[in-house]
């Protein structure tokens, strides 16, 4: 038996290795191909872009559209997940919490092409046109604010469980001197519960980041620049940029048009673990032995 | 079954009764924690609350300064006047209450700040006191609660750092510094070794002047040693439910208390007989 557990556990790890791998091997591929020309990665043309089958991969209009699309994530998912843990947490009945939370986890079993869907069909023509008429129906900030939704649910869990690790003595010696129910969430639960929330905070941003089906769907899987910053306009993150490389509309079969997909995947994959790598750190550092 | 009324019978002037307490029934869901107490507490005494494990002493101090609001289940029956006002009164602000009826926990709590953060906390929210003023409070707080001269050098640090029985009288400094009129106090030293117990004793036995204090205590001779009257509980078993509710037997002068208790069931208990 222990053997067999093992074996599970160490081919999991293994696993793991193996994609480490596959990412390092494709991008020392893609290196070969532009002959280690690192230049090529920001384009200084007038009208830079991310055109691989052009071999034109200017990193920076994907990693931007990363980044937009994953701020306007978090402007969603912030004061909707925190604001259902603490309301979780701190206010509701248990009657209601026994609704609420089911249904919240609901939300995060969803597979991410349904949400898709429901930013093209719901947030498109429902909130973002009449509010900001945008150019194209398919754009960052409709991308984004889906890839909010779907991170509602991990950042208000964890943050739900950092509240929860506040023990009630603190509530009550703020209850003791005569502080109201708001006044103690605010300064004493949302204090002490600071690592959860930061640590929240930072997996739900990997989350966002490593999101692919919403953001290639409902971003407007647009590499063509100029780099433009403005959630309105159509974007190209690097998940979605991803898969254009592997079956998307950039289908490509070898050389560095194919395999920057690697490249940018080993990007993604250092960048997130970093987030996670940082999220631990924080949680260690600043947690509260109360 | 007798009808225990454990009114005092010798009640002092009236302006000096700080509660007053009628037929006090506390319930816990279906579950009746507390059945029909009645007494009065002085002003400027030490009154404590003895008794074994689930009689309800701790139950009837949380109502006191309705703490027991916050649990979901609880419901409060009877009248619990404080100076002649009904606590429970729908017009009466409970955070309010809470402010003029302080409380010191079983397990020191400080929160995760800093010593004079802690202090400062409720004197800050209570916004009578102007910035250059909190400094004042917060150090008069902890010359009260005889902490100054230990902490006056770090007053910055965390109140994490402090030893239990420190934590202890931050806790109440901190309940002290809200200017409150009563100060309720759960076994305030249960966590603490004796060393910082008899501190607490006789820092109770300093401020009484200023504080009508409760004490619920499981430490007999800590109740004969600080309190000037005592309130006996006890537990009933109802023959019916099988379930325990407490009820209050009898409250006189702790020297009476410990010495010829009008209730058997007193005696048996201070004689360490039952319990």
């Amino acid at each position: 038996m222990r053997v067999v557990l093992g074996g599970a556990a160490m081919f999991t790890v293994l696993i793991s290795a193996l994609i480490l791998f596959v990412l390092f091997r494709g991008a020392i591929d893609f290196f070969r191909s532009i002959g280690w020309d690192f230049g090529i990665l920001v384009d200084d043309s007038a009208a830079p872009g991310w055109f691989p089958r052009r071999e034109r991969f200017d990193l920076l209009t994907i990693v931007l559209g990363s980044i937009v699309m994953g701020l306007v994530a978090m402007i969603v998912a912030v004061p909707l997940g925190l604001g259902t843990a603490v309301y979780l947490s701190e206010y509701a009945p248990p009657r209601v919490r026994r609704i609420v939370k089911p249904a919240v986890e609901v939300l995060a079993g969803i597979p991410s092409v349904i949400v898709g869907y429901f930013a093209l069909k719901f947030i498109a023509p429902n909130i973002v046109d009449p509010i900001f008429s945008p150019d194209q129906p398919r754009n960052m900030l409709v991308a984004g604010m889906a890839i909010g939704v779907l991170v509602v649910p991990i950042m208000a869990s964890i943050c739900e469980d950092a509240l929860r690790a506040v023990p009630m003595s603190l509530r009550e010696a703020s209850y003791g001197v005569g502080a109201r129910k708001s006044t103690t969430t605010i300064r004493v639960v949302l204090p002490a519960a600071v690592s959860g929330i930061v640590a929240a905070f930072i997996i739900a941003t990997s989350r966002a980041i490593g999101e692919t089906m919403v953001a290639a769907m409902a971003g407007g899987r647009d590499g063509s620049g100029p780099r433009v910053l403005s959630p309105l306009d159509p974007g190209l993150t690097m998940t979605a940029a991803m898969t254009n490389a592997a079956g998307g509309t950039d289908q490509v079969k070898a050389g560095a048009p194919f395999q920057v997909l690697f490249f940018v995947g080993l990007l993604l994959f250092l960048l997130t673990m970093s987030l996670n790598m940082i999220a631990d750190r924080v949680v260690r550092k600043y947690r509260q032995k109360y | 079954m007798i009808q225990v009324q454990a009114v005092q019978p010798e009640k002092t002037t009236e302006s000096s009764v700080v509660f007053s307490v009628r037929d006090l029934n506390v319930y816990y869901g279906e579950f009746r924690a507390v059945r029909d107490a009645s007494f009065d507490i002085n002003e400027n005494e030490i009154t404590a609350f003895i008794g074994p494990s689930g009689c309800g002493k701790t139950t009837v101090l949380r109502c006191l300064n309705r703490m027991n609001d916050f649990i979901e289940t609880a419901r409060v029956e009877g009248k619990i006047e404080y100076h002649g006002v009904d606590l429970y009164d729908p017009q009466v602000n409970s955070n309010e209450v809470r402010r003029r009826i302080g409380m010191v926990f079983q397990k020191p709590n400080p929160f995760p700040k800093s010593i004079f953060d802690n202090v400062a906390y409720g004197a800050k929210l209570s916004g009578r006191f102007s910035k250059s003023e909190i400094d004042e409070v917060v150090e008069n707080a902890l010359r009260q609660a005889a902490l100054w001269d230990e902490v006056k050098d770090r007053l910055k640090a965390s109140a994490l750092g402090l030893s239990g029985g420190q934590q202890q009288r931050l806790c109440i400094a901190r309940c002290i510094a809200v200017k409150p009129d009563v100060i309720l106090m759960d076994e305030p030293c249960s966590a603490l070794d004796p060393i910082a117990t008899a501190r607490i004793e006789d820092l109770m036995q300093e401020i009484k002047k200023d504080f009508s204090i409760i004490i619920v205590t499981h430490n007999m001779q800590q109740a004969a040693r600080v309190s000037d009257r005592t309130a006996f509980f006890t537990t009933e078993i109802n023959p019916e439910s099988d379930r325990r509710t407490g009820v209050l037997v009898e409250v006189d002068s702790t020297r009476k208390i410990f010495s010829m208790p009008s209730d058997e069931r007193t005696e048996l208990y201070v004689t360490g007989r039952f319990g």
